[in-house]
């Protein structure tokens, strides 16, 4: 459990299924993030909306800066399900990846089949992982390099982000930012590129995708796809 | 009984429920999740799983007594129950439920039908089990042992 002088990023997590909301609950909170689960994805653009990130309409051509625009707590990355009645997860990253206060929130799918086109498809719309249920502390363990940094949780290894409208972030620490060095220079140096607007599936996500794809152990049958759909 | 009698008897219960492929490594993981902090996770979740479960084999069966059976919704129907069960470890019930969904999708009524028999007993099954492995967790507790895992 994290304490309380850390900030934690906040992950919201989406899933009809009320046994698996629990699940991913219970996973994101033992990993020390702060979550917020909702039962299906227009309740999921309802939050976003309302919360920090400040729901622009997506006509809005480029955020504005102001410091003190932000009210609630910001996301640092979404966690959606695949099949869900009414929107599915596809339709809410789609949603996501088109609105210019939200695109930059990353998102990870999953699901319980393991369907190559459908995969591929979540990649290249801009989905940064797909795993597979059911969901592990393992696959949560994963999440982390994904989060989405905001300005004080940013470290100087990194460049400069148009993080305009992601600041707000209450809480500064020094120890955390520490962490996040460590965990940066483990993980993606591929991250250094700046993100703009337009950014989906690109080849860093591939090649984070390889090296994830290292740490799996041979023995277990199900494959987790990250960038790269090999089949 | 003493606590490590008790002890004992959850431990081989537990195993045997394992070997006869009741239960797989995705419960182990429930297992992991819970703490001092969170005591009951697994019991939760597991009852979260009772409940929806009767709702969907209760949807199943009024969907398949229709006259003109929906296998879209049938199949959807399985499906939850194929995820739910799948993320708690009860693996029994999730392999009828794959039967299941194939059914659906050859929209073999008797298949179907018979395949809601099966998931039904299945899940009485591991419903059961899971009520007696619970209840020896908790008869460990009452008699002062610490909790198990």
């Amino acid at each position: 459990m994290g304490t309380a002088a850390e900030p934690q990023f906040h992950v919201l997590a989406v899933d009809d299924s009320l046994v698996d909301r629990k699940l991913i609950e219970r996973l994101l909170k033992i990993s020390s993030y702060q979550v917020t689960a909702v039962d299906s994805g227009s309740k999921a653009l309802e939050f976003l909306g309302s919360r920090g990130n400040n729901g622009r309409s997506s006509s809005d051509p480029v955020p504005s800066v102001s410091p003190n625009d932000h009210q609630g707590v910001e996301v640092n990355l979404i966690i959606t399900d695949y099949c869900m009645p009414g929107m599915t997860g596809y339709d809410l990253l789609k949603k996501i990846k088109e609105s210019s206060s939200l695109r930059d929130i990353p998102v990870v799918i999953m699901s319980s089949e393991n369907v190559p086109s459908r995969i591929s498809r979540c990649l290249e719309e801009g989905a940064e992982e797909f795993i597979l249920k059911p969901v592990r502390l393992s696959d949560v363990n994963k999440l982390r390099p994904h989060m989405r940094r905001t300005k004080k949780l940013k470290t100087h290894q990194q460049e400069p982000r148009e993080d305009s409208e992601r600041h707000g972030e209450i809480r500064s620490q020094p120890a955390r930012q520490h962490e996040l060095e460590i965990q940066q220079s483990q993980h993606h140096p591929s991250q250094q590129v700046p993100q703009h607007q337009q950014q989906k599936s690109s080849n860093n996500n591939k090649r984070k995708a390889i090296d994830a794809e290292e740490g799996l152990s041979p023995d277990r049958a199900r494959t987790r796809y990250s960038g790269v759909a090999t089949f | 009984m003493d606590v490590a009698q008790l002890k004992r008897q959850l431990f081989e219960y537990t195993t045997l429920l394992f070997h006869e492929g009741f239960l797989d490594e995705q419960f182990t993981q429930l297992q992991q999740l819970q703490d001092e902090n969170n005591p009951d996770f697994v019991v939760e979740v597991v009852s979260l799983f009772f409940d929806d479960s009767e709702r969907l084999l209760n949807e199943l069966a009024t969907a398949l007594d229709q006259q003109n059976i929906d296998f879209n919704k049938v199949d959807a129907h399985v499906h939850q129950l194929k995820g739910s069960s799948s993320s708690i470890g009860a693996q029994r019930v999730q392999r009828v439920c794959i039967a299941f969904r194939n059914s659906c999708q050859d929209k073999n009524v008797e298949g179907c039908l018979k395949c809601l028999q099966e998931v039904k007993h299945e899940y009485s099954l591991i419903k059961n089990k899971l009520e007696i492995l619970f209840n020896l967790e908790k008869q460990i507790l009452a008699a002062g042992g610490s909790p198990p895992v």
